[in-house]
């Protein structure tokens, strides 16, 4: 199972599955992460977290606890 | 007609801008009831509507105050339409809070805003095809350069009037169907016009909605069950895929992408260095040196604009032109001499004092109020999270303390950004450990007293992180501020120019608001403390002999707690305590008239010092008003934004409590180092002392709360 977490800087992933509940898996699909979706992988921040993903069209930087939620292929 | 007309959209898309170009100077600025978050309310240039603008939301969930507060007012305060901004060159995100907007039933107007940067980009949106497939009118603006918003205007005034309600938006039939049956379980419970709405979140397992209309998913819980099994998803998953399905099928058909720069727009080149791994860091070091540098640099090489400004107003304005001028008045008016000194060493010198802080905040405020503009702020949280999650809290926490070590109050006020609320008050009740520019003299005088120890500086703003991170770790786990932190899922909008009228009126804002504390808490304060120190307990005014008065009776008292710090039983160090508070440097001038120092000078305050105190007293003495309570009008600043008295009590308390168990570790610890006589009763507190941090720190629940077994939540 390869996570977004797991992903490589400047490739590109398509989700498969959102995993977590609650607040968390809500805010991250509300923010446009959803099934099916493309997200490319700009770059990792200086210190080594948050990333920082491209997703429908906008930057997004997310903490690689919450990518590591986020099935992709 | 006179409408109520409420405006809404993600962050980052221009509201604000939009806002200001509709409303103009009829703006004003409340707080939504219950949370501290900033109402502004306007009327609409050229109508007599109102126009109140909701937070910035990304979504309708129940989960943040901000969609909470933006929901309740919709469905409860029924506006009689929306306009829903949305930024075009961001379209998908946008329009997922459009759809959910547009079951509520109300009627509404979608402003297509950046449609200049649109055509800068090549792009074309079909805005008929788009106002079609969404069933809602959609007016292309641009907020920034003024184009339409007469458009826009006569737009929402016709919608309003008609009462024209959107069109349904329908989604996959399985959804739909089960959607239907919502609205029959709920029908006649909630408002009939916003019933789509309440269906899809009933369908979402929507918290509040269950709180309003108990027991009625239950009468879906079989169509429900199905439709789960069937997706192998969750109820509120399968929605919001659909919505965006929905989204993606509507923004393929009306919106016509130009082949793009290979290089990456500007944002991204810029970005490329900004936040890269070499550059990122030392970029953000040598910014915020700028701005440090520009608002408060007094120093070997000069005076940078806001030392230069600030040393003009406490010198020139306040103690060359009006303190004299004044006092000379009084003179010539016969003025009684109490009075006189009440208008001019109390009133006039302190709330001056404050007020001297007013250009270097000013400056301050550009650079921030720059600096967010561009959208730097969001790539400084991006760069500085890691560290900041360590301890439990976020980047967003970085730039107010960041703030804070110029001046508090605009640190706190810096607060405002961060979202999530239980690092927001965290965050406002630790700033004041930084040391501001306030303490500067102090750090001086403390220096002098020791012999020109030059540690001491370091110490204090060492110190002062270390007790942010300290409090960061201890207070996260209070039931009632571990609770609900936001994710760290933070948008980077592209940058821009700052726009001139918002940032003016940000910065006149902010300004404005201290000065409104000056003249309020502080006048008070100064005044309340003028009047103990120039009149015995016996109610006579005095001059001089500062010793019979009621704060030295005050301080007296006091004092007896400061004795195992080392501090004897001096009235005066208790005092200028005390006076610390209107300002922090006040500390300095009133330990040199209370001692009798040659003048308030560091090297003569210094020296009294050094002659009264041992070398450690006069560290706890230094670390206790390093750290405790904050000036009033810091004081003023966490109440704004911890909301209530109680609360601001509280965070005051704990400030002081916290201040005075370090200054008796230290002055143990460095006491026994140097060879200080310490007293056994010190020893004996500077080991409960520790031993209570030390509990505070380790244990997961120390607080015992009821219910919060595991601690701290996340």
């Amino acid at each position: 199972m390869t996570t977004l977490k797991d992903t490589a800087v400047g490739s590109t992933v398509k989700v498969r599955k959102i995993g977590g509940e609650g607040a968390l898996k809500r805010h991250i699909m509300d923010m446009g992460i959803t099934k099916g979706v493309e997200i490319y992988v700009r770059k990792v921040a200086p210190l080594g977290d948050p990333v920082e993903v491209t997703v429908r069209g906008y930057e997004l930087s997310l903490r690689k606890e919450y990518a590591e939620l986020i099935e992709v292929e | 007609m006179s409408y109520t007309i409420a405006l809404a959209g993600n962050p980052n898309c221009g509201k604000t801008t939009l806002f200001n170009a509709l409303t103009g100077s009829s703006q004003r600025v409340g707080n939504w009831p219950g949370v501290t978050i900033d109402k502004k309310v306007g009327r609409i240039k050229g109508t007599d509507s109102e126009l109140v603008d909701l937070p910035g939301i990304y979504s309708l969930s129940p989960y943040s105050p901000e969609e909470v507060v933006s929901r309740n007012f919709i469905v409860d305060e029924k506006p009689d339409a929306i306009i829903n901004i949305v930024d075009a060159t961001n379209l998908e995100r946008n329009l997922f809070l459009s759809l959910q907007l547009i079951d509520m039933g109300i009627p509404m107007v979608l402003a297509l805003n950046m449609m200049d940067q649109i055509e800068s980009l090549g792009d074309r949106i079909d805005v008929d095809k788009l106002s079609e497939e969404l069933g809602i009118p959609v007016v292309p603006i641009s907020a920034a350069k003024k184009q339409n918003i007469d458009g826009l205007v006569t737009r929402i005034m016709s919608v309003a009037e008609k009462k024209q309600t959107p069109h349904l938006m329908r989604y996959d039939e399985a959804i739909e169907s089960l959607a239907e049956e919502a609205e029959k379980a709920l029908s006649g419970k909630v408002p009939e016009e916003n019933i789509r709405f309440y269906a899809y979140k009933l369908i979402e397992d929507d918290s509040l909605v269950n709180e309003r209309v108990p027991g009625a998913r239950d009468a879906i819980s079989v169509s429900l069950n199905a439709l789960e099994e069937e997706y192998d998803d969750s109820a509120d998953s399968i929605v919001t895929d659909n919505r965006y399905e929905k989204i993606s099928a509507i923004v393929s058909e009306s919106y016509t992408k130009a082949p793009r720069d290979e290089r990456g727009t500007l944002s991204d080149r810029i970005d490329k260095i900004v936040t890269s791994r070499i550059f990122g860091i030392p970029i953000f070091i040598g910014i915020i040196a700028l701005v440090y540098f520009i608002a408060m640099y007094d120093g070997d090489l000069g005076q940078a604009p806001g030392a230069w400004a600030t040393a003009w107003v406490n010198d020139v304005l306040f103690g060359e032109i009006i303190e004299p001028g004044l006092t000379q008045w009084c003179i010539d008016n016969g003025v009684n001499e109490a009075l006189t000194g009440l208008l001019v060493d109390g009133i006039v010198h302190g709330v001056g004092a404050v007020l001297g802080f007013l250009p270097q905040m000013i400056i301050l405020f550009i650079c921030l109020v720059i600096l967010e503009e561009v959208g730097y702020m969001a790539r400084v949280a991006f760069v500085m999270d890691r560290i900041f999650r360590y301890f439990n809290l976020s980047g967003k926490s970085f730039i107010p303390l960041i703030v804070g070590t110029g001046c508090g109050v605009p640190g706190v006020m810096a607060c405002r950004t961060i979202e999530s609320e239980a690092d927001r008050r965290i965050t406002a009740m630790t700033v004041t450990f930084m040391p501001c520019g306030a303490k500067l003299p102090v750090i001086a005088a403390i220096t002098a007293a020791l012999a020109g120890a030059w540690w001491v500086g370091v110490f204090a703003y060492f110190g002062g992180i270390v007790l942010v991170i300290i409090s960061g770790i201890i207070l996260k786990k209070l039931k009632h501020l571990a609770g609900k932190p936001a994710p760290f899922i933070m948008e980077l909008p592209p940058y821009h120019m700052p726009r001139l009228y918002s940032s003016a009126k940000s910065v006149f804002d902010r300004s404005w608001s201290f000065v409104k504390k000056a003249g309020t808490i502080i006048l008070l304060t100064v005044v309340i403390i003028w009047v103990l120190s120039h009149y015995t307990p016996s109610f006579e005014y005095i001059d001089e002999n500062l010793g019979d008065s009621i704060l030295a009776g005050i301080g007296g008292v006091l004092a007896y707690l400061f004795i195992p710090l080392g501090w004897g039983d001096s009235w005066e160090l208790a005092s200028a305590t005390l006076t610390g508070l209107i300002a922090k440097e006040d500390l300095i001038g009133t330990l040199a008239v209370v001692l009798e120092s040659a003048s308030d000078e560091a090297e003569d305050v210094g020296d009294i010092l050094a002659q009264m105190m041992s070398q450690s007293a006069i560290l706890s003495f230094f670390v206790f008003n390093m750290y405790c309570a904050p000036c009033f009008a810091a004081i003023g600043a966490i109440h704004r934004e911890l909301g209530t008295w109680k609360h601001t009590g509280i965070a005051v308390a704990y400030q002081c409590l916290l201040a005075y168990f370090v200054a008796m570790i230290v002055y143990v610890v460095f006491g026994t180092i140097n060879g200080d006589a310490i007293e056994w009763y010190s020893y004996m507190f500077a080991v409960i002392d520790a031993v209570i941090l030390a509990y505070l720190l380790v244990v997961k629940d120390p607080f015992r709360q009821l219910g919060n077994p595991g601690g701290t939540e996340e």
